[in-house]
Parts: structure tokens; C-alpha cells; sequence
């Protein structure tokens, strides 16, 4: 990556997008889920019907949506900058995933909960700043 | 038990699907221009690839049963458990497409396991 300021502000923009729409889009999932209902038997004649009613919910056509824009911004964004700069910033998306399914959702995020999503994004943060061209690869 | 089942398949199907997409793209040799001329002739080239139907369709199951478990658990407990999807990319990445993960990649995902873990207590 070189310096350029403006280069900068689209990154930061960028992973901006990336942090708040994946979330975002699985917050809207849920949503939409919890209202289309769970199946009673898990049967063909049973899944039918979900399935239609999923097709139909306007939250999950968000979500859909919600994740395209995600993946669109992070397709763009290695078009400029390194893998390994760029997934290490996505590991913040699971510490928005409870904050938003916190206030939109009303859940109740207990301590231990939290506790295990920051040590998940440190895991993911990890991952991500290795190399993701390991030597001796084919 | 339903829950275990559907996060089986989110992980693994969805995991798979993507190991089996890349896969196929490696068959496809590298995108070099990027007019929209290439771009759907190589579109078009990648459906050609039969492993890319196999990772399409795996990774629609994936989706649906992200659905499914959406449909009765918090999403503040589904997608941090889905993150188990980089132990199984790891894993299937050495066996099916042989990279090398090397020890600070492992480090990182045992550090991930160690959080789903949690989380997954958090849950019950």
C-alpha cells in the first residue's frame, strides 16, 4: 500500500462498510427468521411453507442485501490493499454482531458471552495477520 | 442436538463449498484484465468447472441452515460459533487443496476455538 492520503480514507471507508454490513446482514437474518418461525418437524411438506415465507420476508431481502454490500466493499478493497492488512480489521465484526443484535434485537449479551467474542476476535485478528501465502504453498 | 446439527452444516457444508470454489478457480489460472468483456467470459469459464457446482450447491446448504439456526438461537450466539468455520478451513485447506498453515495461523485458530467454546457455554 503506498501513502496517499485519499487512499486512506477510501481504506478506512472501505473497512467501515465491511464492519457494520456483514453484521448488519446476519442482524436482518436473524430478524427475519425469528419472525418467519422455526419449522415444527423439520419435513418436506413441513419446509415447504418456511421456505416461501422466507422468500417473502423483506428482512431477509435486506440481509441479502446487506451482505452483498459487504461482500462487494471487500472485494473492492483487495483490488488496493493486502489481504493481511484488510481481514485482521474484519475481526471487529464479531464485536458488532453483539453490540448491533444487542440493540436491535433486544438480546441479552451476558458478560461470558462477551468474553468469548473478544477472544474470538483476537483469535480471528491473529489468523489474519499471518501471511496468506504460506511458504512451500502450491 | 438441532442446534449441533445445523452448526455442522453451516461449518462444514459452507466451508466445504468455499474449499471446493477454490478449487475450481484454481483450475482457472489467474484474472489479469478486468474489462467486462473478461470478466464474463470468465464467469462463464467458471461454470464450467464442476467443482464449482459442488461449492455452489454446499454452500447453499451452508446458507439455509444459517437460516434454520437463526430461526430459534440469538445472533449474537450463531455467528460467533459459525467463526469455527476457520478451524475447518484450515484443516480442509491442508488436506483437499494442500497449502501449509503455518504456526501463527494455528495459533490464531486455537485462540478462536478456545472463544466459540465460551461462547458456546454461554449459550446453554
Amino acid at each position: 500500500m503506498t501513502s496517499r492520503p485519499g487512499l486512506h480514507l477510501k481504506t478506512y471507508l472501505a473497512i467501515f462498510v465491511i464492519v457494520i454490513f456483514a453484521p448488519l446482514g446476519s442482524v436482518l437474518l436473524g430478524k427475519g427468521m425469528k419472525g418467519v418461525g422455526s419449522a415444527a418437524t423439520w419435513t418436506f411438506n413441513d419446509l415447504l411453507p418456511v421456505f416461501l415465507r422466507i422468500l417473502s420476508n423483506g428482512y431477509i431481502w435486506l440481509g441479502i442485501g446487506s451482505l452483498l454490500t459487504f461482500f462487494v466493499a471487500y472485494m473492492m478493497i483487495l483490488s488496493w490493499a493486502d489481504y493481511s492488512y484488510v481481514q485482521p480489521s474484519t475481526s471487529l465484526s464479531y464485536a458488532t454482531v453483539a453490540i448491533l443484535s444487542h440493540f436491535f434485537l433486544g438480546e441479552l449479551i451476558t458478560p461470558l458471552r462477551w468474553l468469548g467474542v473478544a477472544i474470538i476476535c483476537t483469535g480471528v485478528f491473529i489468523v489474519g495477520r499471518t501471511s496468506p501465502r504460506a511458504h512451500g504453498a502450491h | 442436538m438441532r442446534t449441533f446439527i445445523f452448526f455442522f452444516l453451516i461449518i462444514v457444508s459452507g466451508t466445504g463449498g468455499e474449499l471446493c470454489v477454490s478449487r475450481a478457480m484454481r483450475g482457472m489460472g489467474e484474472l489479469h484484465d478486468f474489462g467486462p468483456k473478461s470478466i464474463v467470459d470468465f464467469v462463464l469459464r467458471a461454470l464450467c468447472q464442476p467443482w464449482m457446482w459442488v461449492g455452489v450447491a454446499m454452500m447453499a446448504v451452508g446458507f439455509f441452515s444459517l437460516l434454520a439456526v437463526l430461526s430459534f438461537r440469538d445472533v449474537s450466539f450463531v455467528v460467533p460459533v459459525s467463526a469455527l468455520s476457520y478451524a475447518a478451513g484450515a484443516f480442509g485447506a491442508k488436506a483437499f487443496l494442500g497449502e501449509r498453515i503455518s504456526q501463527n495461523r494455528w495459533l490464531g485458530i486455537a485462540i478462536v476455538c478456545v472463544g466459540v467454546t465460551i461462547v458456546w457455554w454461554s449459550g446453554r
